[in-house]
């Protein structure tokens, strides 16, 4: 099986604090910890299982700048045998079908039977992957937590509510966006990554993928973002004041007022 | 003259000479020991280096020490005084036993220098020997047969119960015991009744007893006895040699060479290969234990040396919370595998590449649930190490990946911020501000410079409580008038428990910043309270400035006068004071903050049954507070209910590690307003005068 | 102004909240557009359906087949493609079966795709002017979408307020013939259901709920025993459930359970979208967090900025006295 897990860099959120620039036009940068896109981080994991499972080879792909190997590369120390990265200043500012659009030129230019991305990653988009199965034309599936191989087909469970299961089966090739919780993922030291630090890891621009780069650039983008800002706080709740005990009787009057005590 | 009974050497069984036995049976006897010992060494020629051969006079005192002198065995007083004896007993008649051998064919031998005025004093000395051997052998089968203590019990999962081995070689040595005094006292009986001058038999020994017992018995049914208790003694004597291997008993022989090579620092964790330097480590191929033969010569023999006493789980703080270890079958099991794979008739078993001893002989969660507080290897009185062999497991499983989930995040964090938490580098130096009117911190992150350099470790710069810690150092040293300033952002957390916890290379990264940092501070000494931090600092990294902990120094400020202290007022509280792991055992700091908690004037103190260097763990620090152990109770829990019992209100701990396990175990222990919690600096910042 | 058009949720004859939601963001898109419905499925009950939403939209789109008894999203995505005018703007909820069709969809209308939108401002021409969040809620972002060539969007389930006007007077129109092929090689098997847990929290009327301010499973206990006091039940949120300290069936959210309590306590838990999705009605919202700035605090009515793991025992303990 040749799975193609896209992954994308992104600002790690549980160990950043999320901030507005002095400008208040983009967040504050200069202090951030960039990772691997959790979501994407169980793609691979998964990938490296299925293949674990019934051999073929894992490919991790991303669309991004220089930064972005460091990615491509902690996903290879896990275990993916090649990195793929697209960067090209061309691919600045794209929107999500723009992605979608890059990513579908280097699917083309392989042979997979199976392609991964994470369910939604810190825009909470959650819209390439379905995207680049409608490019490619091949079945999608989201939300998807757990994954069965059988033959060429594949049987999968996608979350929905209640923490219920809709389950499918589903031809290959096809597109998976993968939910966080459907493996554990391994860990990955700086050993590991030290270990592929001088692996090759093939750059394409536009031209390499036959795109147009006009076509793609923020003006060919049809959703755009204008600016970051904090919405203004509304009334909120009321928060409750005085020493604990004084705090603990007003809220042992409002919840016996709107029947939380039995 | 005629000899009163003919010995083995002359004696003819149905016109054989006996000799003949006498001659084969130590040599066939030989020769199969010798074959075992060859099977059982075979492991340890394929097995990774050690570097066990420096400091040989420190090794010569240990052996003198911990082999000779059996230092550690007291411990557990019975059993301690029991094996004493017994193992005096085998040194003392380890003369006689090779001159029995001998004198079966060789008549006349007698042990080089044992032939005048020497040999008749060691007679009699041997002669007690046996007996206090026998009479410790039946009171050692007692207890193992019919009291049966607690710690030689083994848990179900683990196997059958190994008492009906202990006992048998208790029968064993009792044979030997009794054989030997049979023969002596059989030719003393006759010699007796020949009217010929027999050998002084000591009164109230076993031969004694025998030849009062057998003193009328006819000739020739004594020289029966006599020759039938020599061999008695020749074969029982060979099966257990060749019989020593095949088990616990292997001790005996491994002893003397495991207490030899055992580890001679403490708190330190061995390179992840003996000979191979840290700046060479990305070019090796595997890093840790994963199969049998990644472990190294040494731990292969402590796998061979243990005596199945049960001490070091007795003391373990993960076995009596029943996590999933017990420090005891990580020897054991360790030691039955060796035997499996490498057995005494057949060729060696070969695994394949994909074998890995976790998951097949242990389990990932015994493994992870060790706190490394060190409690058994202090026990063992045969110099066992264990912290070193669950620190390669752990290397091994971290280089596979196989890292439980709760992990993962810290060392991310870790490796991306500096901290387990994740948070910023730049609010590592938060704590200073509250304080900042009254206790000015240099920060060398900004150019200041100062001669000490107090190193604050992650915990007490980011937990909201433990920054109570800091700021009490920061009080303190600045009331003693010391110039000194913090790091700050440019601080990384130590990494003591990332090396434990098997993560080589993220602990050399922080390492090396960490000391990047402090070179160019320029300071002179590093001050920390933080255990951890110190232990790290100390035995981890290289070419610092001396490290001392902030009880060592406030002792030296108190003696010095330059700390005076208003006294306590006796509003009822007990103190007591809990040794952190790694400031007690593992860097020998046990009486520093005793000193200062006594110059507390009117302070009551108090000790706990477990303290010193049988300290219980609080549960264990850094990266052991994300992990999520299997157990049925924190240790915490455990070690204040050890408090209650010794009568303390008020539990001291100069590790903020223990304080957040201890205060948490308060809690959940339910004893809120009955017991309190409190760091050494809190205590003493109460109690500095204005 | 290109025609708008809603997706209609309904299960078993009965239509999602989020379907009038939708009526009224077509209203802020343009407040004078009448946005037609699309109901898609089989069986008797679907002209139910038809019929309850023909009072809130100007058409009611209808396509009944079997191969729709289940909506599986491969091939709803083909018939809308095929039924859609060109440049129109359609309007999805943002649960699982919207994540699932319409980001595919938009390439296929060759439509440019919003998803996840929180709220609308108008339009300006055929630019939307949008409103997103971004890092998991904790900035939000304004958006311009080029709907020229037509939008598809997926809507935050709760952040408008039904349009219950009931003022469109629309009509059904029976589409199902024009469906054309909607094969697909994604084919759905059933549906499994969660492991029912010891307690059906979507029942309870009172709820003590925890977050990753429980820092520990052994913590779980102060909830419990809050719980207790209260006669309440306890549920958590997802990271309570990743952890595997409770099961799946306490878990209160959009991939989880959805609660309709009288009085709900949050206690450590952030406030994110996706976990406040799980708590409908209007319950009487406690919370309590020792972070100042959580977004649970614009949500709920009561606020306690503490740190849970000392508070609860507390609160316990004078109730207990009570």
């Amino acid at each position: 099986m040749e799975i193609l897990v896209c992954v994308k860099r992104v600002p790690d959120t549980s160990e950043n604090e999320i901030e507005l620039n002095g400008a208040g036009n983009d967040i504050d940068r200069d202090d951030l910890v960039y990772s691997v896109n959790e979501w994407d981080n169980y793609a691979v994991e998964e990938a490296l299982q299925i293949v674990d499972k019934v051999g073929g080879s894992v490919t991790v792909i991303s669309v991004g700048d220089d930064e972005s190997e460091e990615v491509l590369r902690r996903e290879m120390a896990m275990g993916a045998d090649k990195g793929i990265l697209l960067s090209d200043d061309a691919f600045e500012n794209v929107d999500g079908r723009g992605i979608a659009t890059i990513l579908k030129a280097a699917v083309e230019k392989g042979n997979y039977d199976l392609i991964f991305t994470g369910a939604q990653a810190d825009d909470g988009a959650a819209q390439v992957g379905g995207m680049l199965a409608a490019m490619l034309d091949v079945p999608f599936a989201s939300l998807v937590n757990t994954i069965e191989v059988n033959g060429d087909k594949l049987k999968i469970g996608r979350e929905i509510e209640g923490g219920n299961q809709e389950m499918y089966e589903i031809g290959l090739p096809c597109v998976l966006s993968i939910q966080t919780g459907i493996n554990e993922p391994r860990y990955v030291g700086i050993r590991g990554i030290r270990k592929v630090a001088s692996v090759e890891i093939p750059t394409l621009g536009a031209a390499d993928l036959g795109l147009d780069a006009a076509a793609l650039g923020a003006s060919a983008a049809r959703v755009q973002r204008t600016d970051y800002f904090l919405p203004e706080m509304g009334d909120g709740a009321e928060i409750l004041e005085g020493s604990t005990e004084e705090i603990i009787d007003k809220l042992v009057e409002l919840l016996k007022a709107k029947g939380g005590l039995k | 003259m005629e000899p009163a009974l003919l010995s083995p050497a002359a004696y003819k069984f149905f016109h054989i000479p006996t000799a003949l036995f006498a001659l084969l049976i130590p040599l066939v006897g030989m020769c199969a020991f010798a074959y075992i010992m060859k099977r059982r060494i075979d492991p340890l020629l394929k097995a990774a280096p050690d570097n066990r051969f420096d400091r040989i006079l420190v090794r010569l005192w240990t052996v003198a020490k911990i082999w000779l002198a059996q230092w550690r065995q007291p411990r557990y007083r019975m059993a301690g005084v029991i094996h004493i004896f017994i193992f005096a007993g085998f040194l003392v008649l380890s003369i006689r036993s090779t001159t029995l051998v001998i004198i079966g064919f060789w008549e006349s031998f007698t042990f080089p220098g044992f032939n005048g005025a020497l040999g008749h004093v060691y007679n009699v000395f041997k002669d007690y020997a046996a007996t206090w051997v026998l009479i410790a052998c039946v009171v050692a089968a007692i207890r193992r047969g019919i009291f049966r203590p607690e710690r030689y019990a083994v848990p179900a999962h683990y196997g059958k119960d190994h008492t009906g081995e202990a006992v048998f070689v208790l029968a064993l040595i009792s044979t030997l015991m009794i054989s030997e005094s049979l023969f002596e006292a059989t030719l003393a009986a006759a010699q007796i009744q020949q009217l010929q001058p027999a050998e002084f038999v000591a009164p109230g020994t076993l031969a004694w007893l025998f030849r009062n017992v057998l003193i009328d018995e006819p000739i020739a049914k004594l020289q029966s006895m006599h020759i039938t208790a020599y061999f008695i003694h020749d074969l029982t004597f060979f099966f257990f040699l060749c019989f020593l291997p095949l088990g616990k008993h292997f001790h005996v022989i491994t002893s003397l060479f495991n207490v030899f090579f055992m580890r001679l620092e403490r708190g330190n964790v061995k390179p992840v290969k003996h000979g191979v330097s840290d700046d060479q480590l990305d070019d090796l191929e595997s890093f840790g234990v994963k199969k049998f033969e990644d472990f190294t010569w040494k731990h292969m023999l402590d796998f061979y040396s243990c005596a199945d006493c049960g001490r070091c789980s007795d003391n373990c703080p993960a076995n009596a919370v029943k996590r999933p270890l017990s420090p005891r079958f990580i020897s054991i099991k360790g030691r039955d595998y060796a035997f499996a794979n490498y057995p005494l008739g057949g060729a060696n078993v070969v695994k394949d590449d994909a074998y890995q001893l976790i998951g097949d002989i242990y389990s990932e969660d015994e493994i992870w649930s060790c706190t490394t507080c060190g409690a058994c290897e202090q026990e063992c009185p045969l110099g066992i190490e264990y912290i070193d062999k669950i620190v390669d497991l752990r290397r091994g499983m971290v280089d596979e990946g196989n890292v439980p989930q709760s992990l993962q995040k810290p060392l991310g964090a870790l490796e991306k911020r500096g901290n387990p938490w994740g948070k910023m580098e730049k609010k590592r130096s938060e704590w200073v501000k509250e304080i900042a009117e009254e206790v000015p911190v240099k920060l060398f992150e900004k150019g200041a410079t100062a001669d000490t350099l107090y190193f604050v470790d992650s915990i007490s710069s980011y937990d909201d409580r433990m920054q109570g810690i800091a700021q009490a150092t920061a009080r303190i040293l600045s009331k003693a008038g010391i110039d000194f300033g913090i790091l700050g952002k440019l601080e990384k957390d130590s990494g003591n428990e990332v090396r434990r916890f098997g993560e080589e290379m993220l602990f050399q990264d922080l390492k090396a910043q960490n000391t990047e940092a402090i070179l160019e501070a320029g300071v002179k000494r590093i001050v920390t309270a933080d255990p951890h931090a110190y232990n790290a600092l100390r035995k981890d990294y290289e070419n610092l400035p001396p490290v001392e902990h902030i009880s060592e120094l406030i002792r030296k400020e108190i003696e010095s006068g330059r700390l005076p202290l208003t006294a306590a007022n006796g509003d009822g509280k007990v103190y007591t004071y809990h040794d952190p792991c790694y400031l007690g055992r593992h860097n020998q700091l046990y009486e520093d903050p005793r000193r200062v908690l006594d110059a507390i004037p009117g302070l009551t103190r108090v000790e706990m049954s477990r303290s010193g260097d049988r300290s219980f763990c609080c549960g264990g620090g850094g990266l052991m507070l994300f992990y999520e152990p299997e157990e049925e109770q924190r240790m915490g829990v455990l070690r204040v209910d050890m408090a209650a019992k010794a009568g303390a209100n008020m539990i001291v701990t100069a590790c903020p590690f223990c304080l957040v396990n201890i205060e948490d175990a308060i809690k959940v222990a339910g004893l809120e307003g009955k017991m309190e919690a409190i760091d050494l600096c809190e205590l003493v910042v109460q109690h500095l005068a204005a | 102004m290109a025609q708008i058009f809603a997706y209609i949720l309904h299960k078993d004859g009965v239509v999602d909240d989020t379907a009038l939601e939708l009526a009224a963001a077509a209203k802020k898109i343009d407040a004078g557009a009448t946005p037609n419905a699309i109901v898609v499925g089989a069986g008797d009950a679907l002209d139910g359906v038809c019929n309850d939403m023909a009072a809130s939209f100007g058409e009611v789109w209808k396509v009944a087949n079997d191969a729709f008894t289940y909506p599986d999203a491969e091939i709803v995505r083909k018939l809308l493609a095929n039924i859609l005018p060109a440049d129109s703007i359609v309007l999805f909820a943002h649960e699982h079966l919207g994540m699932d069709l319409a980001p595919g969809l938009s390439v296929k209308l060759d439509a440019a795709f919003v998803p996840d939108v929180v709220d609308i401002e108008g339009a300006d021409g055929s630019t939307l002017k949008l409103v997103r969040q971004e890092f998991g809620g904790a900035v939000s972002a304004h958006v311009t979408c080029d709907a020229s060539q037509g939008a598809v969007m997926t809507i935050r389930p709760g952040v408008f307020a039904a349009d219950e006007s009931k003022s469109a007077g629309g009509q059904v129109v029976d589409k199902s013939a024009e469906a054309g092929d909607f094969a697909a090689t994604r084919k759905f098997l059933e549906i499994v259901e969660a492991e029912a847990g010891d307690v059906d929290i979507t029942k309870s009327e009172v709820l003590v709920s925890c977050g990753r301010g429980i820092e520990d499973e052994e913590n779980l206990e102060i909830a419990f025993d809050l719980a207790k006091a209260m006669g309440a039940d306890v549920s958590c949120s997802r990271p309570i459930v990743d952890a595997k300290w409770l099961p799946k069936a306490r878990q209160v959210g959009t991939s989880g359970q959805t609660v309709k309590p009288k009085v709900y306590l949050a206690c450590g838990i952030s406030g994110s979208f996706q976990h406040m999705g799980g708590i409908k009605g209007n319950p009487f919202i406690v919370a309590i967090n020792k972070n100042a700035k959580a977004p649970i605090f614009q949500v709920a009515d009561v606020g306690i900025v503490t740190d849970m793991l000392d508070f609860l025992p507390e609160l316990t303990e004078k109730i207990e006295e009570l």
